[in-house]
């Protein structure tokens, strides 16, 4: 058997790399201990290695539940991991490595809703300005120019400085949470659904924005979503969580060309298509209760392609399979190449 | 059964009332159903087609009322009908099911009382038999052991449970037509998947018609046969499915088809701008003059901020709201 992804991240890391995070869990306690019985955990991310490159966008898929979002809370310090390392641009920062502030010069975060991640009682000059003051700079000029600045990259006027979030529509919002995101120029930023809120006439315009932004700033991304299409747009690689875990990763093509887990295929198939009343690999059922894991593999009781081996422990390893191509499933080699039903015209 | 559609919307208006102010959040909407067919209303927020299912099913409320136009369902003019009849209608004849079942089911009431109600208020049922229709029901939208899940709480059910509760609600009497509006989108995926073939299932088992409303072109295109597009309370757009993924014909349409980032599309394309539809969309007190859209129209003319389209019908059986349609 070849080494396991983890593995093979931690033992080369490359130049280039600018976040990686290693073995990485995070376990909520749920009541129980002393007289209560034995203390329960809750395991919300369970042993994630992943490792971000300069300059790239790395997709994060999975249904609500599998941890994405405590991995992202984790990775820019506002949770606390039970265990694992994740080193920020050449900076271990898991435990004390690194104070709040400098990790916030590094990674920030766009959120999903722009309505609730705005203070309405703050113009946006002065939500722009609290993180630069904070971090140093309180010259009225500089303060002036990089709020302009930033404006202006974010496709806003300087005069849009004055204004309050409610006079502003929900994609200018946004432009204001990313603004907001980028003032202190970070290397790394994640988003969380950045589009999921906004109406469909103006994804494009954010969806273009970003991508603009990752080009000219040399940004890397860490991008939650849901909607595959535009985790396909938008992504270099992709990791596909389940129940915490990593089931599947590669890079975007091999992911939406090739995909090996049945969930990816799941997943994939699940998206309408406007060209086909039917739909390809189905699969039932809901996500279980974290807290009553499936034995062995964690996906096999939804599984069309489970088998007695995938019931029993251990958990599968993240196997590689081609270049950069890691897949959590046992049967992997057995289960035939896809015939993915993506859309077929258009 | 006669020839005739099962719902027929003329002209219909629906007035929001701001502060005394009327103005019209929907205008001049038209379209058929016919028995057993299922049609689509996409849009995106605000652009009234919400608003037009609570009007289809009597459920608007100040500061909304309907404004003109009739509804005609199996013949009879319902747009004026006294709440009685309308109550007797609801829930018997037309159903709905909502977006957020959290929100739309009774907290406090177990989920089979809920779906038994149904039976006992509209088929005088007693609350023995309809309790046991309700399991019935609750099989029939395949949720596991449900003589033991009718006594659960809508609290203790998971979301895409809950919104097959509200699924056993809407069709326990059978109706002719059933209002989908947005029933997935608060759904994960493949949770959705499942809601929608339970969804085209039933309804073609039962004959029931279906009015599907979602602000997802692909998922609308995927599951009905036509497809009617509305912008800021105009329906600027009807077409068969496939038609309007293939050859939109209002710049809107068109704008919403090239701007999403289609599942496939970088695997086969490359990595493309997404061509993007400037401007925002209008609030109900701004609507613009002439057409609607042509504020962020592309290819908008003096005429088009002067001059309303009336609809045009296309050869291919649809029509668009446009002066210059493509």
């Amino acid at each position: 058997m070849e080494a396991s992804y983890g593995a093979i991240i931690m033992n080369n890391p490359s130049a280039d790399t600018i976040l990686r995070v290693e073995d990485l869990a995070v376990h909520f306690p749920l009541g129980g201990g002393l007289f209560g019985g034995p203390r329960r955990y809750l395991h919300a991310v369970d042993g994630v290695d992943l490792e971000l490159k300069q300059g790239e966008c790395l997709g994060l898929v999975g249904e609500s539940g599998c941890g994405k979002s405590t991995l992202a809370l984790t990775i820019l310090g506002l949770q606390e991991p039970t265990r694992g390392r994740i080193v920020l641009a050449g900076h271990e920062v898991s435990g004390d490595g690194m104070d709040r502030k400098a990790r916030a010069r590094i990674a920030q975060m766009v959120f999903q809703d722009p309505y609730s991640s705005l203070n309405p009682r703050q113009t946006v000059r002065r939500t722009l300005e609290a993180p630069l003051r904070l971090h140093g700079i309180t010259t009225a000029s500089e303060i002036d120019e990089r709020i302009t600045e930033m404006l202006g990259r974010v496709g806003l006027r300087p005069d849009h400085a004055e204004r309050y979030p409610h006079e502003f529509s929900g994609g200018q919002r946004q432009r204001i949470g990313i603004a907001r995101a980028l003032i202190l120029e970070p290397k790394i930023i994640i988003l969380d659904e950045p589009v999921s809120a906004l109406d469909v006439s103006i994804r494009a315009q954010i969806i273009n924005l970003l991508l603009e932004l990752k080009e000219t700033l040399g940004l890397s991304y860490i991008m939650i979503s849901h909607d595959l299409g535009v985790v396909e747009h938008m992504s270099d690689t992709v990791a596909v969580m389940y129940l915490g875990r990593i089931v599947e990763t590669g890079g975007w093509q091999s992911i939406f060309t090739n995909p090996r887990h049945p969930y990816t295929r799941a997943l994939i198939s699940a998206i309408p298509d406007p060209f086909k009343r039917s739909r390809g690999d189905k699969i039932t059922g809901e996500i279980p209760n974290p807290l009553d894991m499936p034995s062995g593999c964690g996906f096999h009781p939804r599984c069309p392609e489970a088998r007695d081996i995938c019931r029993v422990p251990p958990v599968p390893e993240l196997e590689k399979i081609g270049a950069s191509h890691f897949v959590r499933c046992r049967r992997v080699r057995e289960i035939a190449a896809p015939d993915v039903p993506l859309a077929t015209t258009g | 059964m006669s020839g005739q559609p099962l719902l027929e919307v003329e002209n219909l208006r629906i007035d929001l009332d701001i502060g005394g102010t009327r103005f019209a959040a929907v205008q001049d909407v038209s379209f058929t159903i016919n028995r057993g067919e299922t049609m689509g209303l996409v849009g995106e927020s605000g652009c009234g087609k919400s608003i037009t299912a609570l009007a289809l099913i009597g459920l608007l409320r100040h500061p909304l009322k309907i404004g003109g136009g009739t509804i005609r369902f199996d013949g009879h003019e319902i747009q004026n009908l006294p709440a009685s009849e309308m109550r007797g209608l609801r829930g018997s004849r037309i159903a709905m099911i909502f977006q957020e079942p959290m929100t739309a089911l009774n907290p406090l009431s177990p989920v089979g009382r809920q779906i038994a109600e149904m039976f006992v208020l509209h088929k005088g049922a007693s609350w023995k038999e309809a309790e046991s229709l309700a399991v019935d029901a609750l099989a029939s939208v395949r949720v596991p052991a449900p003589e033991r899940r009718v006594k659960d709480y809508p609290h203790q059910l998971s979301g895409g449970m809950r919104q097959r509760v509200m699924i056993a609600i809407a069709l326990a009497c059978g109706p002719d037509l059933l209002l989908a509006d947005e029933p997935t989108t608060a759904l994960d995926v493949t949770v959705q998947a499942e809601i929608l073939d339970l969804i085209r299932e039933l309804s073609a088992a039962k004959g029931t018609a279906v009015l599907m409303i979602s602000h997802d072109l692909g998922l609308i295109a995927n599951m009905c046969r036509r497809v009617g597009v509305m912008y800021a309370g105009k329906l600027v757009e009807e077409r068969a499915a496939e038609d309007v993924f293939r050859s939109p014909s209002h710049p809107y349409t068109g704008g919403l088809v090239a701007s999403l980032p289609l599942l496939g599309a970088r695997a086969r394309h490359g990595r493309k701008r997404l061509r993007e539809i400037s401007g925002v969309v209008p609030p109900v007190s701004a609507f613009p003059k002439g057409c609607r859209f042509n504020p962020r129209c592309h290819a908008s003319t003096d005429r088009c901020r002067a001059e309303d389209p009336v609809v045009t019908a296309l050869p291919d059986g649809g029509f668009v709201r446009c002066h210059y349609h493509e």
